[in-house]
Parts: C-alpha cells; structure tokens; sequence
C-alpha cells in the first residue's frame, strides 16, 4: 500500500489554476521531491496533502490519500488526527513558523498532547527528547528558550523536532533549508537524512533547489504551470533528463565546480578599500561587523564577494558604495580618498521588491540618478531612460509601469538600469540574485556580464551562494565574521582552497550527482577528511 | 528581570520631566484665559476694594513666573499659608490652596480620587472581559452569522455616547424594574458590598461603550495574527481551532490592546466626567470641571497633574505589561 497516493490532483484559486492534473504515488519509507520554480504550484502540492486548503476558498479536485486517510472526504477529526500524528510539515522560514511568544518546548507539547494523551509533564519530557534527537545542545535548558533566542538553524531543528514528536509516517519539508546557510543547510540535510534512516519514514520534499533535492532523495518530479514535466530516479532525472525544460533548468544551476570563461581584467585599480571597520552599537554592545578589510577592485572585472548570513559582506558592500560611513579605514575610488555616495560608485540591491518605490514608475525610478545629476531636459531624461530599459532588455514602453506589474526578474532588471543611469565604472550588487529563480538567476547574470563586456564595468558581486559567485567572478574574497579569511583568483579559491572556512563552505555546497551527495556526506560526518 | 531598576528610573524621570510640561502649559493657558481671576473669585458684588483686597491675597499681582516658582517650591518643600487668622502648615507635595475654600488642593484631590479610581478600575475590568471575549468570539466565528451579529452589537456601541447608555440603564434597571436603587457613592472601607452594588451600573454605563472598542480592537488585531506563518504551523499539527484562536491568535494580539488600556485607563481618572454626573459620583472630573468653570487655577493645576500623573503610570505600567506578554520586548 502506498503511503501517499495522489490522483488526479487539481487545485483551483479563484480562476487560477495552481496544480493540474498531478498524479503520482510514495512508497512508505520512499523519498520524493518535488522540484519547480516559483508558481509551479509545489507547495500547493504540499499543502494539499494535509488538506490545508481546505476552508480557504481554493477549490480542491481529485483524490488524495495520506497514510490510509482519503482527505478529500475525511472529517475534521479525521484530519486533524493525520495533522501531525501521521503525516508532519516542517516549513519553510523557521521564525515565523514557530510561535514567538511561547518556549519551543512548549510548542511540542501542546503537539504531542493534540495527539497523545500524555499527561503534560509526559509531553514536556517527550519535547526534551525530540529537542535532544534533532541536535539541539542542552535539550533540558533549551526547551524553555523562545525561538527567538535560537539560531536559524536551531529553529529550523526545533521544527523538525515538532514533527518528529508523535513519530509521523511522512514528513513534509517545504522548502527546509531556503533561509539557512549553506553550512546549516548541509547539517539540516543530514538530519533528515539520519532521521529517515531510523525511523523509516517516507519524505516527500519540495524545494527549488535541484541540489538540495540531489541530496536527499530517491525519486523527483519536476514541476512547472502545475503539471508534472518528468518524474523518475533522481539519479536519471538529473544525470539524463528526458524533457526540455528539465535540461533548461539544470543548465541554469549555477555549479560550484565549473571555472569561468577567463577575461581580460586591467591593471588599473578603480576601488581600493584599506583597513575598513565598521562597527554597529556602543558601549559594552559595540560590535564590528566588519573588522579590518582591505580589497582592490580593478577596471572591467568581477570581484565575488561571499560569506554567510553575519560575516559582514552587506556592511562592506555599502561602505564601498558609500551609504555607510567606515568606523576606521578608507574607501579610494581613482586613487582618491571618498566621502559619501560617489555617482561614478552604484549599487543593485539584493529585493527587486523592496528596492522599488511601488507608488512611482520604474521610469521614475530609473531617472532619479539622472534627476539627481542635475539633468532637467525632461525629453533627455526620457530618452535616455528608454535606452537603459532597451539595454537590460526592457522595452522603452515600460517608462510608465510600476513595480507591480513586472516579474522579481524584470524588477532586477529596472534596478540595474537605475544602477547604470548615473554612468558608474563600478556596481557593487548586494546578492542580485538570490531572490530569483535559477533561470531568471542566470538570465540576470547573463546580462550583467555582459554589461560589464560593453561598459568596461567593474562588479563587486556580494552574494551567499558559492557557485553563482564562482559563475561571475574573476577573483573572490570568502568572508567571516567580518574579516575576509581567504582571496585569490575564482579558480585558485575553489579548486584549491586553503583557509579551513573555506573548505568547509564549499563541502557543504549540495552536489548535483547523489552519488557525490552521499560521498560527501559520509565525509561531513568525519571531520578529519576535510 | 535584569534592568527593570533602570527601566524604572528612567521612567520616574520622564515622568516628572513630562509632568513638569503639563504644568507650565496649565499655567500659562490660565494666564492667557480671559476674566478677572479676583473678581470671578470675589464675587459679582465685590467693591473695586475688595476685589483689590482679594487680588493682593491670592498673589495675583506678583509675575506669572514667581506665581510658578512657588508652586514648584511648594511641591518640593511644602508651605505655610495664612487663613487670615492662624498659620496653616501645607506638607509637601503641596499643590496649594483652593481660590474658593482655602483647603488645600491635596486634601480635595485625595477626597475625590477614590470614587475616580473605583469608577474607572471597576469598569476597566468590565470592559476587558466584555471587549475582549467579544472580539475573541468574533475572531474565532469570523465570517458566520455569531460574527456579523457581534459587529453590528459593537458598531452600535461605539456610535452611542456613554450618557445615553448611562441614562437608558438608570431608567430601566432602578426606574421601571426597581432591580436596584438610584446610585449613590458607598466608600469601599465603609461596606464593599454596597460599594459594588451602588457601581454597578457607572461600571456598565463607562465598560459598555469601551469595550466596544476594545472588541473591534480585539478582532481586527487577532484576525491579523491568525493570518501569520506560525498559526498554519499549529493547524498542520492538528492542533484545534479553539487552542489556535484562545492561546496563539490571543497572545499575538495583547499589545495593541494593552496599549489602548493604558491610555484609557489614564484618560479615565479625570476624564469620565458624564458619568460621574450623571450617577452623581464626587469624581476627579466634576470637580476638575467645577474648578474650571469657578477658574480656581490651584485645584485645575493640581487635578490636571494628578490625572497627568495616572496617564504616565499607566503608560509604565504597559510598558512592563508588553515585556511580559512578548519576551522580546527590552525594556528601555
């Protein structure tokens, strides 16, 4: 008997259609993940499962059995039974997936108490036991700590601890390790990974991380517009994908180990930064989040930048920009010591949606460099506008939209033309893509490469994710805890890494190939093989 | 909790900081007030000379600012007065005497705060469990008939002034179906039994058209926390509406409330004036609006700081109430 058997699958909101006809099956202790980019209808997929969907609104068709309960037709009872007891959800960002006013351990109790009928201490104990199993140190003491005193990562094992509490025959992990590092990524995978090994509990994963579904499972279903594309052994999938788009989403994923297409970088230094501090608070609270950096930035290359959440590479990307004053240390652009925001100096920020105003149009936005400069020819200013929307490959038609109207990978696009109005040798682009999915990701790459071929541009790339760093870079500095611990050319850093930090980050790279995956994860597990 | 001496200190020293404003501001608004402070004091019949007489004993001549300087003296080191016949010694805090009665505005404002405090305690926790387990109703039944039954109750309650409430309830429960007497102040150290019984109905006739308030607040505050991530955690684990709503969605939406009590609360001490009139309660505020009208600058001041007083605590007191609802909350 299958654990998961799902039928004809449609899920209907309002007149959109999310999912459409999604069949597929899970064996009881089998691992499935679901891969798809933003709007494939995935965690729909996922919420179904436990009928979430139901009293929303959403029209739900088909026929979906988890762990012996039809959904579609079971009771309120029914449901909340196969809620947390049968079948558990680990969500997506661990902070607000957990209740901030209540201890974690007393989060899992009330749980285990919906399902059990534990006495309360019972429950308490049982939460310190599943606190203890997922890894969190000092369980007993912990257990009264409210999520906000954990970690990211910690949170993340505080939720799976949740579901693990009434020992489920599924576990349903929506995109687990999105907002974690790529250190604590690797650690969650493993958990998972042992977990399963253990209890024998089946796992149906959904992510838009190809690598991270490499990682954990056996089979994949590739998801896109709410219909399955291809389904079969992960190994097959991703080794020899039978469909077009599976191979246009492979193709997009940025590899950790593949070197760049070499380029011709000058001598001559634009952006010098020697001995930056930045600290934030005072007193005894005073902090540096970046602590003694010194980097050159010559004409016409890529400067990678990457680090993990809290190594400081946001500070020191506005340090360089100028939007933040250095505590000690000095930025020189052409030789010359800088103070404040230099025009020649620009900066694309990390959320297309944030980074826009929504209220103006993104012709509005875009001239606000111009307007700044002094430039009050409106017909220039149009103009000119119409030719950078033309260039990041916008239509000059587009002067009059807002910021809603467009794609996050459209909207990256509008950011990077306002970066390009003020006429600027250097961009500094604070983790451009990190909120896009991989085919936009390397859409939005693609272009700024080749923005920085035609203007002679220099990029100072700030990003989280190794291999999109390795993708644009010419030389890479790692940073952590606001100091930067190795710099050299791309190829040298990752093919031959020297610092300790560095080795660690990059084993912790999920792999494409699940055979590597599980080599690598045998060798996470003995620390002496790094 | 570390820190809550600073926390305190720091809050003593703002309050008096802001109390210190108040005062000023009174001062000079009465200064600019039109009328003849003397000859309202004096009386319509007062000659030239008496009014004069009256002027020199009230210290009105002296500048605004000596005026200010003494009252502050008084509150710091109290003061001695002369009643015409004996030397009156008035201890610090002195707020100073009565234009109209020479007693000490200390003395009226201690007399009168108990009924103002009974009133507005009494009905704040009324209030709290009408508004509140209103809202929660309305919250955890949204979108059924219960719900939009409670909307249309607490509409109805916010657009009717608390006299009208006052009256209708005064008519009804003592006129037509003689449940109780017609209200009249009962101290709670002479017998709290009649003490609850004769408020009774002020506590309705405030609670009844706050805690609509408070149940719109309520409502709208948890709908908003029922909407977050980690309440669908909750509903994925099976746990119960009836937990979701009463424990978590409950808990999200403390601080908005507690925030409205406070300044409810603070406001009330001086500021229930229609219904203390109306039950004929010798509250903080008919004696405030009494003081006004009869322009006694001694009794507004002092009345004025003390409710000024009431709004600071309370606002202190939700300050504490918040890092005890929200660990995260740092006092500051």
């Amino acid at each position: 008997m299958s654990l998961v058997r799902v039928t004809d699958l449609t899920v209907e909101f309002g007149g959109l259609t999310a999912v459409d006809g999604l069949s597929f099956e899970l064996a009881p202790g089998a691992a499935l993940a679901l891969v798809g980019e933003s709007g494939s209808g995935k965690s729909t997929v996922a919420s179904a499962l436990l009928g979430l969907h139901r009293g929303t609104g959403a029209r739900v068709g088909g026929s979906v059995e988890v762990a012996g309960t039809d959904v579609q037709r079971a009771s309120e009872d029914e449901l909340r039974r196969l809620r947390g007891g049968k079948a558990a959800m680990v969500f997506q960002d661990p902070l607000s997936s957990l209740d901030p006013y209540y201890a974690v351990g007393d989060q899992i109790a009330e749980v285990y108490r919906v399902h059990t009928r534990a006495s309360r201490r019972a429950a308490r104990a049982r939460a310190v036991e599943v606190l203890d199993r997922v890894g969190i140190p000092d369980a007993p003491r912990r257990a009264r700590s409210r999520p906000h005193e954990f970690s990211g990562g910690m949170r993340q094992r505080a939720l799976i601890a949740m579901a693990l509490a009434c020992e489920p025959d599924l576990l349903i992990a929506d995109e687990p390790t999105t907002a974690l590092d790529v250190t604590v990524q690797a650690q969650i995978l493993d958990l998972l990974h042992t977990l399963r090994a253990e209890t024998g509990m089946g796992l149906l994963l959904v992510t838009h991380d190809v690598g991270v579904a490499a990682e954990s499972v056996g089979e994949v279903l590739v998801m896109r517009h709410g219909r399955v594309v291809e389904h079969g052994p992960v190994g097959a999938v991703l080794g020899s994908p039978t469909q077009a788009y599976t191979r246009e989403l492979l193709d997009a994923v940025p590899r950790v180990d593949a070197p760049r297409a070499p380029s011709q970088p000058s001598e001559e230094i634009v952006l010098e930064a020697t001995g930056l501090r930045r600290e934030f608070g005072r007193g005894k609270r005073a902090f540096a989040a970046v602590d003694d950096v010194s980097l050159r930035v010559h004409r016409g290359e890529t400067l990678g930048i990457v680090g993990e959440s809290g190594s400081g590479k946001t500070t020191l990307g506005r340090m360089l920009v100028g939007l933040l004053e250095p505590t000690a240390g000095q930025v020189r652009y052409d030789g010359h010591a800088r103070v404040g925001v230099n025009r020649a100096v620009q900066m694309v920020f990390q959320d297309p949606v944030s980074s826009l105003n929504p209220r103006r149009s993104v012709g509005e936005s875009i001239a606000d460099p111009l307007r700044a400069r002094g430039e009050r020819d409106e017909q220039r200013i149009r103009g000119r506008v119409t030719e950078l929307l033309e260039r990041v490959g916008l239509e000059g038609a587009h002067y009059d939209r807002y910021p809603h109207e467009f794609s996050g990978g459209q909207r990256q696009r509008v950011g990077i033309a306002r970066a390009l109005a003020a006429d600027p040798r250097v961009i500094v682009c604070d983790e451009p893509v990190s909120a896009l999915d991989v085919t936009t990701q390397a859409q939005v790459v693609a272009l700024l490469a080749e923005l920085q071929r035609e203007l002679g541009l220099a990029l100072v790339f700030v990003a989280h994710d190794l291999a999109v760093v390795r993708r644009v870079s010419d030389r890479v500095a790692v940073m952590r805890q606001g100091r930067i611990v190795e710099s050299g050319p791309a190829d040298e850093v990752y093919d031959n890494p020297q610092a300790l930090y560095t080795k660690q980050l990059l084993a912790a790279v999920p792999a494409l190939d699940p055979e590597v995956a599980a080599r690598r994860r045998t060798a996470r597990r003995e620390p002496a093989a790094l | 909790m570390t820190g809550f001496t600073g926390f305190a200190l720091r809050r003593a020293v703002g309050a008096i900081v802001t109390l210190l404003a108040i005062s000023v501001i009174v001062y000079v608004v009465f200064y600019a007030t039109p009328g003849d402070v003397a000859q309202i004091t004096c009386g319509p019949r007062c000659s030239p000379a008496q009014v004069h007489q009256v002027a020199q004993q009230l210290k009105l001549d002296d500048p605004l600012y000596v005026r200010y300087w003494h009252f502050l003296q008084g509150v710091v080191a109290g003061q001695d007065y002369s009643t015409g016949t004996s030397v009156e010694r008035c201890s610090a805090p002195c707020l100073g005497l009565s234009y109209r009665s020479d007693r000490q505005v200390m003395q009226i404002i201690l007399g009168k705060l108990p009924v103002s405090l009974s009133l507005v305690l009494g009905a704040m926790v009324l209030w709290l469990l009408l508004g509140v387990g209103t809202g929660v109703l309305s919250a955890w039944r949204r979108g059924r008939l219960t719900e939009r039954a409670l909307t249309g109750v607490t509409l109805a309650g916010v657009a009717t002034p608390s006299f009208v409430i006052g009256l209708v309830l005064m008519i009804v429960v003592c006129g037509q179906l003689e449940l109780l007497p017609f209200p009249e102040y009962v101290p709670l150290s002479a017998d709290p039994e009649q003490w609850m019984w004769n408020l009774l109905l002020p506590w309705l006739t405030l609670a009844l058209g706050e805690a609509a308030y408070f149940a719109r607040l309520t409502r709208a505050s948890m709908l908003e926390t029922l909407a977050e991530d980690h309440i669908r955690t909750f509903r994925a684990y099976g746990v119960g509406e009836r937990s979701i709503v009463g424990r978590h969605a409950l808990r999200g939406a403390l601080a908005p409330i507690i925030a409205l009590n406070a300044n409810d609360v603070g406001a009330m001490v001086g500021g229930a004036v229609l219904t203390e009139t109306l039950f004929g309660l010798p509250g903080i505020g008919q004696e405030l609006v009494h003081a006004v009208n009869v322009v006694d600058l001694p009794v507004v001041v002092g009345m004025v700081l003390v409710i000024g007083f009431f709004v600071v605590l309370a606002n202190a007191v939700a300050d504490v109430l918040y890092a005890v609802a929200d660990r995260r909350v740092v006092l500051t």
